[in-house]
């Protein structure tokens, strides 16, 4: 066994010990200790991360089992973690980012009484393990156990307020969605294994040949199905606006670093499975897109500060998944990595924020806190500048990315995803502009009261704001900079099997200009507009009206679902319960109770103590089984 | 004479018995309850060491006959194997938990309640060990007669009415079973002293024609369909669970459904295979659509015993499933899952009957806000719902992974059906959880507190066994491995 395998174990072990003191532990731990031992198993899980980083850099893969899982006749899961370099990647993203954000609360929710101030660290700690646990399995059930373990953290955190009642249903929410989408991953591992007998990457991925394309796709669409559950893309993505209900920093995490990029993660693992069914491909790249669009026009019109975060987290995880459809598993990867950067930023930015304003998140009733809270001000700027696109800001990098690989496979592809990335330039400049620009709009209470937050919430901003900045400096373009693209050959590994299968398009460099040139050139007036007009908002008070009534109201698409599947399974339900089960089945059961009692009351009255009918009846028994006897 | 004349199986079954004739006749309150609580944790250690003796080539099997009934062809014959172990452990580790858990109820007359429960727990090994027909049809009812009793003097106020749909239900499965066990016996081989044998061994050489093995198979199946219970034979269970007595309720539900399983593993599949595969369609989409329609029924429970009942119906009906796909992968799921099913439920029934012993309601409705009050009662019952959900590395999750894939394999579009009850597994969990536990206390919550250090104990209990279960497996896979190799030899 090497050097990397004697500690990889700890990556995940070293978040759940943490979760398991600070669980237990939550009665007699201080505050300062728990987010100590807290933050602290994640430093140091992002430490050997970074150790574990270096030893793949050169493309090695290591696999370490240590015991197990499942051992019969039938199936055969070792509890396996595998190391390479896109599971190394993700472990630096999850425990970098992942740290970043254990800081943040330990100020956050420093108001929490310390029990549940530990609770917090506890579930925060938990959620990191499942994550981990997810990019580190070595076979799809591993896989599968951190994939649920995350959906039930975000239930706990979600639901951490849990004496209210709307918050408690957006965690059940979050979980019953995330469950459908479970259901498609298990029926496409258990499709595998019926077909291979084994869920091994190693194994599955080395006998793609054995599958039939009829296999194949059913097999991916399946873990398609699974992916927009976990990663918020249509039809299963109404939970994650609704799971905002949580503490701001858990937005973050589930937003950022963890969960919803567990979607991208498991197609770009399963990349070589998606290469050989291009009819699945083209349903990704069509339901990414239209994610990224639908979820674009409902944050044009949100005025909650984190809604309007959190549609913005569909709409890229809507460009990550068209990338992914188009065979640019890198460009996928690469903006799950920047997007983390600035939308963690973004999202802890907008938790500053309502602490400043005491909880206000509603954007209407903020304004001009660029005077107040210059740290959280500049930070936020440089991370919609990165998510806007702008060069050579992060999102900027990643995203030119996508759209050249979408523009190789249908340049209408890349128009629709130009048109979203218009929106996303306005509506992300909205935001700012109605925040942090302008009057301050809130009562005077807020605004005597508002400040700069204190250091362990501004250190995680400007250190993710670095990152923002530049963080997509390791992917730069070949046509820009030859050899500039490090990721892509850092993850060539990875892809080498799709890339023999599916070959590049290449796009001219002159395209290429010509494509980023337009891309830029209108999120840049879509940017300066919003700028322009929301600089000036004033509160109105009225209403919206059509179209934007419709947005407003996100495409009514919780309604529709409310009125198609919701009711019409709890009127079954209850169909079941007081009709089926009480009337027929129970009717049945009690409807041979009374006959019998009824046939005895009658066969009773036979009984009339009366010589004569008992020999008349007699005879009458004698002659039938004479009869009987004589012709049967 | 330990080891030749009276070995595990016979102290398996013999201690409990002789225990609960003794415990008639006890005249203190305090004393039947430390008696029997004592006698159980003896019957516990007896199965551990049955575990213990699993891989001695020596007592491999352990098998023993002894002449009863001679002439009749019948003996007292029993035997452990890795199911009947597995099964026999599942009885002795409830009934200590069971006890313990209700240590602080107080029964009316608790010599015979006490009495009762030992005896059925005598029945439920004989059960689980009898390798002759009649004898297992003997301790079959020798588990249910006790539990009329139980739920008729000791049960809710609809016990009378309860009891006898319970009883007509069981005891119409029990006569069309014996009926069917006296025809199989007609036909058996004479021995050398009777013209024929109810031994396991006679049953299974006995060769029937297809056309006799399709109604056959009916008598007995539709007997230990009743008994699990599997749609559309399960309308006894939620009103008996409602109406028991808590401690018989998780008797009935931890491990006498399990009879019905293992009747069908033991006695149903190796004796009529060919009906098996002929009604394999049939019984699993009885079987699923009950899943589904257990589950959906169970979204509109306001009783939390009913909520559980349903719950355990759509759980037994995956089992019922499994084990009709005749695949090696759902066998071995069956197997494991025998034995957490048992283990969630009765954690849950404890956790129910803790809520109702200080709130006087087990109405979804009329609760709320138990986490505030009781933080270490809901992170318990957190961790069973969730186990009882078959979330990974809890160990439901690895037994319903292992039947799932069997059915996916049998026929993918049977598990895509029968896996919506997953989702709406989560839907009546979590609902539950969310209006019980979580939310603000209300008037009748508001006076509850944290529950008692026996009661911690006890669900700690549960919920290690559930992580151990869950995160390794391996073991009960080892236990059981032969039973499946058995059985399934019978399909090839």
């Amino acid at each position: 066994m090497n050097n990397v395998l004697q500690i990889v174990w700890l990556i995940p072990l070293l978040p759940l010990i943490g979760f398991l003191i600070n669980g237990l532990g939550r009665n007699n731990l201080s505050k300062t200790l728990t987010g100590i031992i807290g933050s602290g198993v994640i430093l140091a899980s992002f430490l050997i991360s970074v150790y574990v980083f270096f030893s793949v850099k050169g493309g090695n893969t290591h696999v370490a089992h240590y015991f197990d899982f499942i051992n019969t006749t039938s199936l055969k899961v070792g509890f396996d973690l595998q190391i390479d370099q896109l599971s190394s990647l993700f472990l630096l993203i999850i425990t970098g980012v992942g740290f970043l954000i254990h800081v943040y609360s330990t100020s956050y929710m420093h108001e929490e009484p310390s029990k549940d101030f530990a609770k917090y660290f506890s579930y925060l700690n938990l959620f990191v393990f499942s994550m981990l646990l997810l990019v580190m399995g070595g076979n799809y059930i591993i896989m599968f156990i951190g994939w649920e373990g995350v959906g039930l953290c975000s239930y706990l955190l979600i639901g951490f307020w849990f004496k209210n009642n709307n918050f408690n249903n957006a965690a059940k929410k979050a979980f019953i969605m995330n469950r459908i989408g479970d259901l498609g991953f298990l029926l496409a591992v258990f499709w595998l294994l019926s077909k291979l007998g084994t869920a091994d990457y190693h194994e599955v991925f080395a006998s793609v040949s054995k599958l039939s394309a009829f296999d194949i796709t059913g097999i991916t669409m399946l873990l398609f199905v699974g992916a927009t559950g976990k990663s918020a893309q249509i039809p299963l993505y109404t939970w994650l606006p609704d799971a905002m209900a949580g503490p701001t920093p858990v937005s973050a995490l589930i937003h950022a670093a963890t969960m919803v990029t567990a979607g991208i993660y498991m197609i770009a693992r399963s990349n070589i499975l998606f290469t050989m069914a291009p009819a699945t491909q083209s349903v990704i790249a069509i339901v990414g897109i239209a994610t990224a669009i639908l979820a674009a026009t409902i944050a044009l019109k949100q005025n909650d500060i984190k809604k309007v975060l959190a549609y913005s987290t569909v709409s890229q995880l809507g460009y990550m998944f068209l990338a992914l459809g188009v065979g640019a598993y890198t460009g996928a990867v690469f903006h799950v990595m920047t997007h983390a950067f600035f939308k963690a930023l973004l999202f802890l930015g907008a938790g500053s924020v309502i602490h400043a304003m005491g909880g206000e998140q509603d954007m209407r009733n903020m304004g001009g806190l660029k005077k107040y809270m210059s740290i959280t001000h500049i930070t936020f700027l440089l991370g919609c500048l990165a998510i806007a696109g702008m060069p050579p800001f992060s999102g900027f990098f990643s995203k030119d990315e996508i759209l050249a690989g979408a523009f190789a496979k249908s340049p209408l592809l890349w128009g629709v995803g130009v048109l979203g990335a218009l929106m996303t330039a306005f509506y992300m400049f909205r935001l700012y502009a109605m925040t942090f620009l302008g009057n301050f709009r809130g009562t005077h209470d807020q605004e005597h009261h508002l400040h700069e937050s204190p250091a362990a919430i501004t250190f995680p901003l400007i250190v993710l704001a670095i990152l923002a900045v530049i963080g997509g400096w390791i992917g730069i373009p070949e046509f820009m900079l030859h050899g500039g693209h490090r990721l892509e050959a850092f993850l060539e590994p990875i892809f080498s099997q799709s890339n023999v299968i599916a070959a590049k398009h290449v796009v001219s460099h002159t395209t290429e200009y010509m494509l980023m040139g337009i891309s830029v050139g209108g999120a840049l007036i879509a940017l300066l507009y919003a700028w322009n007009k929301f600089s000036k908002y004033e509160k109105t008070g009225v209403e919206e009206t059509g179209i934007g009534k419709v947005l407003a109201n996100k495409w009514y698409v919780d309604e529709l679902y409310d009125a198609i599947i919701v009711k019409p399974l709890q009127s079954l339900a209850t169909a079941f319960n007081n009709v089926v089960e009480k009337n027929i089945i129970d009717g049945f059961v009690n409807g041979v109770g009374k006959a019998v009692n009824y046939g005895s009351r009658q066969i009773r009255l036979i009984q009339s103590g009366q010589i004569g009918t008992y020999v008349l009846l007699m005879v009458f028994g004698i002659l039938i089984l004479f009869i009987i006897q004589l012709f049967l | 004479m330990f080891g030749n004349d009276i070995t595990i199986p016979h102290l398996l079954i013999f201690f409990p018995l002789v225990a609960g004739l003794v415990t008639f006749f006890i005249k203190k309150d305090a004393t039947v309850r430390a008696w029997s609580l004592f006698s159980v944790i003896v019957t516990l250690f007896i199965s551990i060491a049955s575990l213990y003796y699993s891989n001695d080539a020596a007592l491999s099997g352990l098998t023993f006959n002894y002449e009863w009934l001679k002439y009749l062809g019948c003996s007292f014959s029993v035997s452990l194997d890795g199911m009947g172990r597995l099964l026999t452990f599942l009885t002795a580790f409830s009934f200590p938990l069971i006890f313990v858990a209700t240590y602080r109820n107080s029964y009316k007359n608790s010599k015979m309640f006490y009495g009762l429960m030992l005896l059925s727990q005598a029945g439920l090994m004989g059960v689980f060990l009898s390798t002759d027909a009649l004898l297992f049809y003997f301790f079959w009812e020798l588990a249910l007669i006790p539990v009329y009793f139980l739920c008729s003097f000791w049960g809710g106020e609809k016990r009378i009415a309860a009891t006898f749909k319970f009883f007509i239900y069981t005891f119409t499965g029990s006569l069309l079973m014996l009926i069917g066990i006296i025809y199989v016996y007609l036909h058996t081989a004479a021995t050398p002293f009777a013209d024929h044998s109810f031994s396991l061994q006679a049953f299974r050489a006995v060769n029937f024609m297809p056309s006799q093995q399709n109604w056959l198979f009916w008598l007995f199946f539709i007997a230990f369909a009743i008994k699990m219970p599997i749609f559309p034979f399960h309308t006894w269970q939620p009103d008996t669970y409602e109406q028991s007595p808590t401690a018989v309720t998780m008797v009935l539900s931890g491990v006498m459904v399990k009879m019905g399983v293992f009747g069908v593993i033991r006695w149903l599949v190796p004796l009529f295979p060919e009906a098996v595969a002929k009604f394999d369609n049939v019984v699993i989409g009885i079987s699923v659509i009950g899943m589904i329609y257990a589950s959906l029924i169970a979204i509109k429970q306001d009783d939390l015993k009913r909520l559980v009942a349903y719950s355990s119906i759509a759980h037994i009906g995956l089992i019922c499933a499994a084990i009709f796909t005749t695949q090696q992968m759902a066998f071995e799921g069956v197997m494991i899952q025998m034995f957490s099913h048992g283990i969630n439920i009765i954690g849950l029934w404890i956790v129910i009957d803790l809520i109702e012993k200080q709130t006087g309601t087990r109405k979804i409705s009329q609760l709320g806000g138990v986490a505030h009050k009781a933080p270490v009662l809901t992170v318990m019952l957190v961790v069973i719902a969730f186990a009882n959900i078959a979330l990974p590395l809890t160990n439901a999750f690895v037994g319903e992974f292992m039947m799932f894939g069997g059915l996916f394999k049998f026929n993918g579009w049977y598990a895509a059906v029968a896996g919506l009850s997953i989702i709406l597994a989560a839907v009546y969990t979590l609902s539950m959880v969310q209006k019980v536990f979580y939310g603000e206390a209300n008037s009748i919550t508001a006076s509850m507190q944290e529950i008692a250090l026996n009661e911690k104990i006890i669900l700690s209990v549960i919920v290690v066994a559930i992580f151990m279960v869950g995160v390794y497996p391996q073991p009960f896979f080892e236990l059981t491995k032969d039973t499946v190799a058995a059985v399934i030899t019978r399909f090839k």
